[in-house]
């Protein structure tokens, strides 16, 4: 099948939909809503898309793609530099072994997958941080992150459906 | 007889292996087959690599950390403009919930204010009659003042975006004469000091942050200490001496030990003495910085102390 050139342009535009909703995420993620205690409770919005495409386009948003997201969320908020690219590149490659599992079922599952997976990366998180700083840091705050950003899930997943459903589905 | 190429191939892509191996059409297949192969091999790997150079940039970042932080400064300054937009909205928001809540309270502000108001009048006769005796005192000693503070106000455009990092970036950088070490200030007091410069933006570390430290005074008993952040809330007061008598409600503010900040900003109140030491609030709420003043006191401390060998 040969494509014109537009036609092209058209198909790259759409297949960089995904990762543009990820860097958009991450821009999202440092707003500082000016509200008492967000500080504390800022969910990690890159996690859930990372998780969604490695489920349902893995071509579109690599290994490589999670890898470039962390590091600009690390160098913008001034988080140990890496920190969150090897998080976001481990999620890729976990949710990579389990995706005929989660290809095949219903959402409410999808979100215990995602649910267990925040709460490992927080703990992750809190492991590398402890010891980048040589102190044993508060774990109080990572739980609270982590159900925040599973609360957070439906409504992104709906967000990453739609955008799924707009740019990548060959018209019938 | 398999071809080694195809053989590899069909363990790495895991479909089985390729069908009709010995005739001619498997040797034009061959280029195509060696390509898929190696795609599937580089794309083992690449998680291995990605993995390693995660790790390695922290390790990196860790023994000299120089090079990533002129890396990261430029990076924050070139979406500076993009979170500036970004930020807008919520702080238009975030403005329409407090002028909601200003209103709510305003018959029980106005009262408050008033008495205020009414101690303050008299705070100023006070200081008028200290200026007067300041001054020609000064005269007396024919005092020379030194160049006054300058003030740079910008605005918080991102948080740090984790538990673990007590941080913000703000719209202020080389251009508007921010150098790094000068202290932050809102409202009533200090917030943290400049870290991290670049050409239109800044970070900002406030005072929670586990990497502060900044010398400080009882203000009531003139004894010194050590504030440090723990990532919670409060921060701590280390090295007080035992008799330095500090208790919940004390005042602390700079000391001017070190030469970064001059002595007197207003930091902090002790809240509570205890067994896990002693904890202090920050004199201005951290959680919700919209704006802050970046002071440059004009001290010779700040810069060589932070271009030494101390993290």
């Amino acid at each position: 099948m040969t494509m014109t050139l537009w036609q092209r342009i058209d198909q790259t535009g759409r297949n960089l939909a995904p990762g543009a909703v990820t860097m958009m995420l991450v821009l999202v993620n440092l707003v500082p809503l000016y509200a008492p205690q967000y500080d504390k409770v800022v969910p990690t919005l890159p996690l859930s898309a990372v998780f969604y495409w490695a489920i349902h386009r893995p071509d579109l948003l690599p290994p490589s793609a999670a890898f470039v997201v962390g590091l600009l969320f690390d160098l913008l908020s001034g988080a140990p530099a890496g920190l969150t690219a090897l998080t976001l590149v481990l999620v890729h490659w976990t949710v990579g072994t389990q995706r005929s599992f989660f290809l095949a079922r219903p959402f409410h599952l999808m979100w215990w997958g995602f649910a267990l997976l925040a709460l490992a990366t927080g703990l992750f998180q809190w492991l590398i941080s402890s010891l980048l700083k040589l102190a044993l840091l508060p774990l109080a705050p990572i739980l609270v992150q982590a159900l925040f950003t599973m609360a957070l899930f439906p409504p992104l997943a709906l967000l990453y459906i739609r955008v799924h459903k707009a740019f990548l589905t060959p018209p019938a | 007889m398999g071809c080694w190429v195809c053989y590899i191939g069909s363990m790495a892509v895991g479909r089985g292996g390729f069908g009709r191996q010995n005739t001619p059409a498997h040797r034009h297949e061959f280029a195509t087959v060696r390509l898929a192969t190696l795609r599937v091999l580089a794309q083992r790997f690449s998680m291995i690599f990605l993995v390693l150079a995660a790790i390695a940039l922290m390790l990196f970042e860790a023994i000299q950390p120089r090079p990533i932080e002129a890396v990261r400064t430029r990076v924050v300054d070139a979406f500076t403009p993009m979170l500036d937009a970004f930020s807008r909205p919520a702080a238009t928001v975030a403005q329409l919930i407090e002028a909601g809540h200003d209103l709510w309270n305003t018959y029980l502000d106005n009262r408050r204010l008033e008495q205020d108001n009414a101690r303050l009048l008299q705070w100023k006769q006070a200081a008028l009659r200290l200026e007067a005796e300041n001054n020609s005192l000064k005269s007396l000693l024919q005092y020379k003042p030194g160049p006054g503070p300058s003030y740079v106000s910008a605005r918080v455009v991102a948080t740090s975006g984790g538990p673990f990092l007590r941080a913000v970036t703000v719209t202020a950088g080389r251009r508007h004469g921010i150098r790094k070490g000068q202290a932050a200030m809102a409202g009533p007091g200090m917030v943290g000091r400049v870290v991290e410069v670049g050409e239109w933006s800044s970070r900002v570390l406030l005072l929670t942050d586990i990497n502060t430290r900044i010398p400080v005074t009882i203000q009531r008993t003139r004894h010194r200490g050590i504030l440090a952040g723990d990532s919670t809330d409060e921060a701590r007061l280390l090295y007080l001496l035992p008799e330095a008598g500090v208790a919940v409600g004390d005042q602390l503010v700079t000391s001017g030990d070190g030469g970064l900040f001059p002595p007197g900003l207003a930091v902090g109140t002790v809240t509570e003495v205890g067994d896990h030491g002693v904890k202090v609030r920050p004199v201005v709420p951290l959680d919700r910085l919209e704006h802050m003043l970046l002071v440059n006191f004009g001290l010779p401390g700040g810069l060589t102390f932070e271009d030494g060998a101390l993290p």
